[in-house]
């Protein structure tokens, strides 16, 4: 149905020409779904817009056909392949709410699209924008018509892009990253969705994505691309069981699974025992009847409600829940960056929660509690050198300054592994892994007691999310920080913490050993979490498999 | 979240309006005591040249400027409120009157210069940023350079010397009308609005060839900010993830154009616009000073130089309030453009 032939894409930038993808090779049979898996920067996003001719500005296929049922799309005129867009090929996006038009209503821009393709009348294209919005399971659809994205959540955006993107029945659909940003079980609801619409219509799908486990889950077939090129192919149970490429072999080993532990997902060539951690009796921080309320357009906003735990010296902490579930509300009151509406935080007997924040950044208490941020990139200044960066939080709360500082500059630089020479690098001089890396070394630069950690390996790919969780066990066990890390991930939190809370519409659903808590869960939404998350074949049945 | 309703959107509106009373107030204060701080003494100027103390003495009387401050200020608020905004001692003329002429001749000017400037600048930002690097996109930035390059009293020059004196198709630039014509009833102030309302097509011609040089000079000037601001507006939202959605839906070149980015450009084209506006009416005295043109910048300048003080106060009082209506007219606008911002969020 689609054949690829020797495919290359080149873009033209102020450095020259710069190939994205080269000698690309696919089929893709009728019914048949197709995942092309790979991190940032290997090319499978620019294939799929190669397919469709929507290249972003400067970009060209510069070699190789694209045949789709026995047309050359690389041949056939801007107005032919118009004509196809939509209509026998459709897209679905990343960020689907980026990817609506913010101003027009959803059913408008359905309409564009069936009235584009000759699907309906100015008549009836309303009627069938609706029958569309109701065709993805869109509960009251009537009235979402009139919606516009951002009155809408992500998932329910992604559901309108389906609609568009399926309005005219076509009969292939490319999924270019289709739940990043979603929530995870959102992200399951949608993927679910997909699968049973394609399936209904018998329609071939690719799906491209980072996730491993996501497309070993969803997909008939598995391309594997690096630097714009296809490393392996094969079905999913033997991509995991007999990966032979050394880079699938990487991946296929950093992609976590239910069984694992944090050196689980290093290669072999740089396993390091497993961690010792040193988790004392003493409670290092004592949350009691924690509450935020925010004052919203339509009443009180309840973002935290009444939450209490504690952290012990040593310990590991994981906080669990989906957006809006308040994680991230409690983490910032937590590292005393926005103040609790009632409630106690105890911190080594002290409580912390009648300083108001606007004091704390000049507490002696600051030092003690660090935070990392979600976005590696975004968290660090981009005027600053990665040594500015780190000195920071020396120099205005420890005083340091000359000699003695970059002398701790580099000794925080050796404890997180960033090469010295990279010290002197803004960030956009330095890769997502590195950029992590600084980000830690700042928070641990004051030697704290309790670390916070937002997300830390969200907007990391695999690969170099393995590498800093496995950092981040490392210095746990050197230093003996206690660790509070929010996540969305469960599988992930296992990995790195003994306890972990589950948070949902801002209180506490469940809480226990992690161990416990994932083989047992007690609650209906834990069980929830845990079963929407993709499932990799285990490393156990995989070794035995093999 | 549903869209407003009419009610809401109406109490907003006065909610705004009422917003504005302070800000009003303080105008009113500061230009007062600015005026007042101003050098030169009006009474010795309207006494004349030859007057004696005692006369100068007596005028100042007369003009009620012998009162301490405060009882100045509180004469002025009470005459404010009835409407009553002082005699102006230059032109003789109350100045409520002096402003009702001459703020709608700036106006006229100051709109259909607008109007010119967008009707070329916002097209050939659109054509720019479909083909940048291209040589719609490097005449842009010639013609958009050269606009704001240019003093706008040379260009008016340049404009009255070819097409009046070289070429002799525009007519001499002296003021609003030539003096052969009568001026329309007064309805607006607008004469283009007025004689169309009077059905006196003649005199309406003969008004716009008066208006026509001085709006292109005026046009020329503002061109350069709101041809830029179109241009990268336009090429952010045609590099956005939704534009990439129309794309891949087949969507079509002049739907995705105009229905998808135009609209999202938008924006950021009616802020520029809403600043040029305010600029222009204060800054286009030096072209009403050219053509003659009796607008409002010159009656202030000339009011300024003689510490006229009711008609300057009056004049930073209707620019205030007509600033206050201009932003008013902005947010509605926005409102109407982006659903995402709410009336009563802000």
């Amino acid at each position: 149905m689609l054949t690829i032939n020797n495919l290359a894409v080149s873009f033209q930038t102020r450095r020259g020409e710069i190939t994205a993808v080269k000698n690309l090779s696919l089929t893709l049979d009728k019914g048949e779904v197709l995942g092309i898996v790979g991190e940032s920067g290997s090319g499978k996003s620019v294939t799929s817009y190669a397919i469709l001719r929507v290249l972003d500005k400067g970009g060209k296929i510069s070699a190789g056909d694209i045949h789709y049922s026995g047309i050359d799309l690389c041949e056939i005129s801007e107005r032919e392949i118009r004509d196809i867009r939509g209509r026998e090929i459709s897209m679905i996006f990343q960020n689907p709410r980026a990817a609506l038009n913010p101003i027009r209503q959803v059913g408008k821009q359905l309409e564009d699209v069936l009235r584009r393709h000759a699907q309906a009348s100015a008549q009836d294209a309303k009627e069938k924008a609706i029958e569309a919005l109701k065709s993805v399971k869109i509960r009251d659809a009537e009235s979402r018509y009139h919606a516009y994205p951002f009155e809408l959540s992500g998932g329910m955006c992604q559901r309108v892009v389906i609609a568009m993107a399926l309005a005219c029945n076509p009969q292939l659909l490319i999924a270019d990253e289709p739940t990043t940003g979603l929530d995870i079980t959102t992200q399951k609801t949608v993927m679910d969705l997909i699968r049973d619409l394609i399936r209904a219509r018998n329609m071939s799908s690719i799906l491209i994505t980072h996730d491993l486990g996501l497309a070993s889950q969803y997909c008939d077939r598995i391309m594997v691309m690096k630097d714009g090129e296809i490393v392996e192919e094969g079905i999913p149970s033997k991509l995991f069981t007999k990966p032979s490429h050394p880079y699938t072999r990487k991946l296929v080993n950093a992609t976590p699974r239910p069984d694992d532990s944090v050196r689980c997902l290093l290669a072999d060539e740089i396993k390091s025992p497993e961690p010792q951690y040193a988790v004392t009796e003493e409670v290092l921080l004592d949350v009691k009847n924690l509450s935020k309320t925010f004052k919203g357009k339509n009443g009180d906003v309840h973002a935290v409600k009444d939450i209490s735990f504690q952290i012990l010296k040593g310990q590991s902490l994981g906080l669990v829940g989906e957006s809006g579930s308040g994680k991230s509300t409690t983490a910032e009151m937590l590292v005393r960056l926005i103040d609790p509406s009632s409630g106690e935080i105890q911190f080594e007997g002290e409580n912390l929660s009648t300083i108001p924040s606007k004091v704390f950044a000049t507490h002696l208490r600051r030092r003690d509690i660090q935070m990392v941020f979600q976005d590696a990139t975004d968290s660090l200044n981009p005027r600053h050198t990665a040594q500015d960066t780190i000195s920071e939080p020396l120099r205005r709360l420890a005083k340091m300054r000359g000699k003695t500082l970059i002398i701790r500059v580099k000794e925080l630089a050796r404890l997180v592994g960033l090469p010295e020479h990279l010290l002197h690098r803004f960030p956009h001089q330095l890769s997502g892994g590195q950029k992590a890396r600084v980000g830690i070394a700042r928070a641990i630069a004051l030697n704290p007691k309790l670390l916070i950690l937002d997300e830390p390996t969200a907007a990391l790919d695999v690969s170099i999310q393995a590498i800093v969780l496995n950092l981040l066990a490392d210095l746990r066990e050197k230093l003996g920080m206690s660790y509070l890390f929010v996540s969305h991930d469960l599988h992930v939190v296992k990995l790195l913490c003994d306890k972990v809370i589950v948070m949902r519409n801002g209180g506490i659903v469940e809480a226990g050993d992690c161990e416990d808590i994932m083989s047992a869960p007690r609650h209906e939404y834990t069980k929830e979490l845990l079963a929407a998350a993709p499932a990799p074949p285990k490393r156990k049945d995989v070794t035995e498999l093999a | 979240m549903k869209k407003t309703t009419t009610p809401n959107r109406v109490r907003a509106v006065t909610g705004r309006i009422a917003q504005t009373i302070p800000v009003l107030f303080g105008v009113v204060v500061i230009s007062f005591l600015l005026t007042r701080a101003l050098p030169g003494d009006p009474a010795a100027y309207f006494a004349g040249a030859a007057a004696s103390e005692e006369s100068i003495q007596q005028i100042r009387v007369a003009l009620g400027l012998d009162k301490s401050l405060p009882q100045q200020f509180l004469i002025y608020l009470q005459d404010l409120f009835q409407g009553d905004l002082g005699q102006s001692i230059s032109t003789g003329q109350p100045v409520a009157t002096d402003l009702a002429n001459r703020l709608p001749a700036s106006l006229e000017l100051t709109l259909s210069a607008l109007l010119i400037s967008c009707g070329i600048a916002i097209p050939l930002g659109v054509l720019a940023a479909t083909r940048p690097g291209s040589a719609v996109d490097h005449i842009c930035r010639v013609l958009v350079t050269a606009g704001v390059s240019l003093p706008t009293f040379f260009t008016g020059i340049l404009l009255i010397y070819i097409f009046y004196y070289l070429l002799g198709v525009a007519p001499s630039p002296l003021g609003r009308l030539d003096f052969i014509y009568i001026e329309p009833d007064h309805v607006t102030g607008f004469y283009l609005v007025d004689a169309a309302i009077a059905g006196d097509w003649e005199t309406w011609v003969a008004a716009l060839k008066q208006l026509v040089l001085p709006s292109i000079t005026l046009a020329l000037f503002t061109l350069a900010p709101i041809a830029r601001m179109t241009r990268a507006a336009m090429l952010s939202a045609l590099s956005s993830d939704y534009i990439r959605t129309a794309r891949a839906s087949g969507l079509s070149d002049k739907k995705i154009l105009y229905t998808h980015a135009f609209r999202n450009a938008l924006l950021p084209i009616v802020t520029t616009l809403g600043m040029v506006f305010s600029f222009t009416l204060g800054a286009n005295v030096l072209v009403e000073k050219v053509f003659a043109w009796p607008g409002i910048g010159s009656y202030a300048v000339e009011a300024l130089v003689v510490s006229d003080y009711a008609a300057v106060q009056g004049f930073v009082l209707a620019m205030a309030v007509l600033f206050v209506i201009l932003n008013l007219v902005i947010d509605l606008m926005y409102t109407a453009i982006d659903p995402r911002i709410g009336f009563d969020s802000q």
